[in-house]
């Protein structure tokens, strides 16, 4: 069998039982990159002697007994936002072009606990503010699927990374779906966890409220194996929670009966893509034939997630990327006279149209006079969102949708209009605005050949029952992956 | 037409530093003076992806201030980030509270020599210090140093109860005792652990309307707020006499000029876009941590005055003295529970302590030595072991280094010297070389016998006992 095409925990299995070595592994996906790079670019950073230097290293341990770690020995990919020590990291800005962190994000340092081999930093959308990976400073990550379309975004480098087997799986994160989408987008699987669940420590915040670490695989179990690897309870983050139910392999059972799914009337309306609905709602069927019972219902205030969401992550967004000033770290403008001067040409030189339009906007809505109007508004509409997933939820044990509206848009055609980009979040928004776990598995493809994503959402620190009903759909749906 | 009559109107902003070991959102060292950006990690100095968690200690000083000035705590607080960029402060939001504070409506009671005044207190509220810039004239740029940043504060803010720079000075020393009494900061203002804002306007005396206020910074001791707030009234007094306004503004004061200039008016007032930080979980003060904190609150000034009143036979005036700072009050409470001798303990306190600190430029925080040793230097005084002059000496080594006086007595041979004998061989010594002495004492020359025993004690290099040098002296004349 090809190295490349093994999941996650089935390259962990063929190390440990000396089928492959860790160097091989990583000697496997390098190539792959080499490859495919050039047509796909989900890649900011690569450092290759690092890579294998840190998978010799893993196998010496592996094969002295002191690295037994579930992912011991298997290349992972990083979301270029995630705090790497000594590696690049640079949220896909000119602003962070030249950063190297002091230490590494909790999440990478789990994974590295676990086994796993860094391969480098994917791209993303600049900040993560965007969903086609076109604002990044470092040009367009491109979907593997048909690199005529985006690969979604903002986590669109690990998501491409994953389905272009660039590498064996990923971490995203997701502010307003940045995980989901492009998961969906590209064919893989990927969960966003419940809020806390995941250590911030050393992501780059984008929306802190809403912000999550989540994983990107190829497979069911291998993002419960993932997710119970990057599950901690973190005392640097005042936000992550104590959780004692992280066991999540142990939902790896193929069983929905008597599951109740909820499908709300508001996800199948105007705007759905014909093709993604029918494959959405087949995937229910799917279940429904499983045991599950499957109803629809209308979850109220979904028209008001996405002036919500965007008036909340665009404000803490405004004042979290204040301190890319040009002082301490980051880039610097060339010529410039005084501090104000400086400050103002680092920071227009250094971020792009994107991520000026939402610091713009974030301090608009928080400026004095409109505080209460819009940010206060929209704390206020935001816990009325959950309110309502919480009397969803007293009914069903998930609600079932799509991810986005449409499979993967073309190249420049979203960036256009950037209003048109912010409709394309109306499913995957008000599930962070709600601090809920939301998992998107491959649900089939359209006419053209793109993957569509089937979204399931449950309560807070139910990931589980996630895992479990994609696992039972994985195997009903069986094999999904680009045939090379 | 007689001349206006005008009243001043004062409130203040106090930010006190407090004496926690560790910043407020990080476990850097809140030292003082290290080398520059030594007490930094990434949560301090900004770092993408750091994140602030809140040191709970600053929430029981914070609640322990409220407490000791009748504030109403607020159990269920937040912490909000207010934005503005200067390269001191690395996140360029400062981590404050604005909507939340901990503490709201209180008072503290003052009393001038125009009688007892109760100031309100608007709000305490928590906060982080800023890092400090550094101008390097030789180079031409400004550096950096962020040991200070998140450096825990809280700010005090007085209503605008104040009328003259006496209740002001009343009202800063009532709160420095309280804060100093608590523990919660040494409260120096030239070191900057305890900083004074003054807010202040005029009117006219009789006028319902206040007037307008300007905000004076850079205040670095109780001289230089009195002087800038009598300076500030003269001001804005002469500014409405020849008929112009006041401008509402941010002034500096240059203590070496006495005199204010403006920083920055209202005009340029920033827009700081308070909001609630995200990072941080609001603070929930259970009813449990509060009584906690409460019966923690220590024994305050008034308090202790009275009972060294019925406990102590000591003055008045020494019990103010010795209240004045609670590190004196403990070393006088500590060193009488080990040698039980208030007024001799008092003695010690009220005449060298005081007058070795004022030679030395000190304050009452600043000592150092022990109970233990003051009580033994007593001791030694009261078994006639030494005798006062040497123990004088003694305390003086006890001030500085904290000596054992007991063992240093020994060490050094200062020990009076209780032998009849060898005292006698000396004072016929004495008396035999100053024959016109002994004759003048013998001529009813009372005087000529000091003499005689200061001779005796020089030859004995200070140490016998006076009184059984007078005796024998007599004896033998």
């Amino acid at each position: 069998m090809d190295i490349l095409s093994y999941s996650a925990v089935e390259l962990a299995t063929a190390i440990k039982e000396g089928k492959v070595t860790a160097v091989e592994a990583m000697e496997a996906v390098l190539a792959r990159i080499d490859a495919k790079e050039t047509d796909i670019n989900a890649y900011v950073t690569i450092d290759k002697d690092a890579a294998l230097k840190a998978a010799k290293e893993a196998q010496e341990k592996i094969e002295q007994g002191t690295l037994t770690g579930p992912l011991a020995g298997v290349p992972v990919a990083i979301k270029d936002n995630m705090c790497t020590e000594g590696m690049l990291t640079t949220c896909s800005s000119k602003i962070l072009g030249n950063f190297i962190p002091t230490f590494s994000a909790e999440a990478v340092l789990n994974l590295e606990k676990a086994g796993a081999v860094i391969i480098g930093k994917t791209n993303m959308d600049e900040f993560a503010m965007g969903s086609t990976t076109e604002t990044s400073a470092y040009g367009v990550t491109r979907n593997p699927w048909n690199t005529e379309h985006v690969p979604g975004g903002s986590s669109g480098g690990s998501a491409a990374a994953v389905a272009a087997q660039e590498c064996f799986f990923a971490l995203g994160s997701d502010t307003g779906g940045s995980i989901r989408q492009p998961a969906s987008f590209c064919g893989v699987v990927g969960l966003k966890p419940t809020y806390g669940t995941v250590s911030r420590y050393g992501l780059v915040a984008y929306g802190s409220s809403l912000d999550q670490i989540g994983p990107l695989t190829k497979d069911v179990t291998d993002c419960a194996t993932v997710m119970e690897i990057i599950a901690s309870h973190d005392t640097k983050d005042s936000t992550s929670v104590k959780r004692e139910d992280t066991d999540f392999t142990s939902a790896l059972v193929e069983d929905v009966k008597g599951m109740k799914i909820g499908i709300p009337r508001d996800y199948f309306g105007e705007g759905l893509d014909p093709e993604v609905k029918a494959g959405v709602l087949a995937a229910a069927k799917a279940l429904e034939e499983k045991g599950a019972i499957v109803e629809e219902f209308d979850l109220s205030l979904v028209e008001y997630a996405i002036p919500t969401y965007y008036t909340i992550a665009a404000a803490e967004a405004s004042s979290n990327l204040e301190r890319f000033d040009g002082i301490k770290y980051g880039y610097r403008t060339q010529g410039y006279e005084g501090l104000h001067n400086m400050y103002k040409k680092t920071r227009s030189e250094g971020f792009g149209p994107e991520v000026k339009r939402r610091i713009m906007l974030g301090s608009f809505v928080l400026s004095s006079g409109y505080y209460d109007a819009y940010y206060l508004k929209a704390l206020k509409v935001k816990a009325m969102i959950k309110k309502a997933f919480d009397e969803a939820f007293a009914k069903y044990d998930m609600i079932l949708g799509p991810v986005a509206p449409t499979t993967a848009p073309k190249l420049g055609e979203s960036l256009s209009d950037p209003l048109k980009m912010y409709l394309g979040d109306i499913y995957t928004i008000s599930v962070n605005l709600a601090g809920l776990p939301g998992i998107s598995i491959p649900c089939g493809k359209d006419s053209k050949g793109l993957p569509i994503g089937l979204q399931l959402i449950a309560d807070s620190f139910n990931e589980k029952k996630l895992i479990q009903a994609a696992y039972t759909y994985e195997k009903i749906r069986g094999d999904f992956r680009i045939e090379d | 037409m007689m001349a206006k009559q005008y009243e001043t109107v004062i409130g203040l902003e106090v930010h006190v530093e407090l004496a926690t070991k560790t910043k407020i959102f990080c476990g850097c060292s809140t030292a003082f003076g290290g080398a520059p950006n030594t007490h930094t990690c990434p949560v301090c100095t900004g770092m993408p992806g750091s994140l602030p968690v809140l040191n709970k200690q600053v929430v029981n000083y914070a609640v322990a201030v409220g407490l000791a000035t009748n504030c109403e705590i607020t159990q269920y607080c937040k912490f909000d980030r207010k934005n503005y960029f200067y390269p001191d402060n690395p996140q360029n939001y400062q981590i404050s509270q604005l909507y939340l504070p901990i503490c709201r409506n209180g008072h503290v009671d003052i009393e001038t020599a125009d009688g007892k005044k109760s100031v309100g207190i608007h709000e305490i509220h928590m906060e982080e210090d800023a890092g400090k810039l550094i101008h390097d004239d030789w180079e031409d740029c400004s550096l950096v140093d962020y040991n200070r940043s998140g450096v825990p504060l809280i700010e005090i803010v007085s209503e605008p109860d104040m009328r003259s720079a006496e209740e002001v000075i009343a009202y800063l020393e009532k709160l420095r005792m309280t804060v100093q009494y608590l523990g919660a900061s040494d409260c120096k203002l030239n070191e900057g652990s305890m900083r004074a804002d003054v807010n202040l306007s005029v009117r006219e005396v009789g006028a319902k309307e206040f007037g307008t206020r300007t905000e004076m910074k850079n205040l670095n001791s109780f001289r230089a707020i009195t002087r800038a707030i009598e300076n500030e009234r003269e001001r804005q007094i002469d500014l409405l006499e020849s008929g112009q306004q006041v401008i509402q503004e941010t002034r500096r004061w240059d203590d070496t000029k006495e005199y204010s200039y403006a920083m920055r008016s209202k005009e340029d007032a920033q827009d700081y876009r308070y909001f609630p930080d995200p990072d941080l979980v609001p603070v929930y003060i259970s009813d449990e941590w509060l009584a906690e904190i409460k019966s923690r609150q220590p024994e305050f000034r008034e308090e202790k005055m009275a009972r060294y009143k019925e406990e102590y036979d000591i003055p008045e005036y020494d019990i103010g003295i010795i209240t004045d700072t609670k590190h004196m009050a403990d070393l006088f409470e500590e060193t009488v529970a080990i040698c039980g001798q208030p007024k001799k303990v008092s003695n010690w306190l009220m005449g060298e302590t005081l007058r070795l600190l004022k030679e030395k430029n000190m304050d009452p925080e600043d000592i150092r030595f022990s109970p233990e040793n003051l009580a033994k230097l007593i001791g030694l005084v009261d078994s006639k072991a030494i005798n006062s002059s040497v123990a004088k000496e003694v305390f003086e080594v006890l001030f500085d280094k904290d000596i054992d006086p007991e063992k240093y007595v020994e060490e050094k041979g200062l020990k009076t010297v209780n032998d009849e004998g060898a005292l006698r061989k000396t004072i016929e010594d004495v008396i035999a070389a100053n024959p016109q002495s002994v004759e003048d004492y013998h001529n009813g020359k009372e005087k000529a016998i000091g003499f005689l025993v200061g001779q005796t004690m020089k030859a004995m290099k200070g140490k016998a006992d006076p009184g059984m040098v007078n005796q024998i002296l007599k004896g033998l004349l």
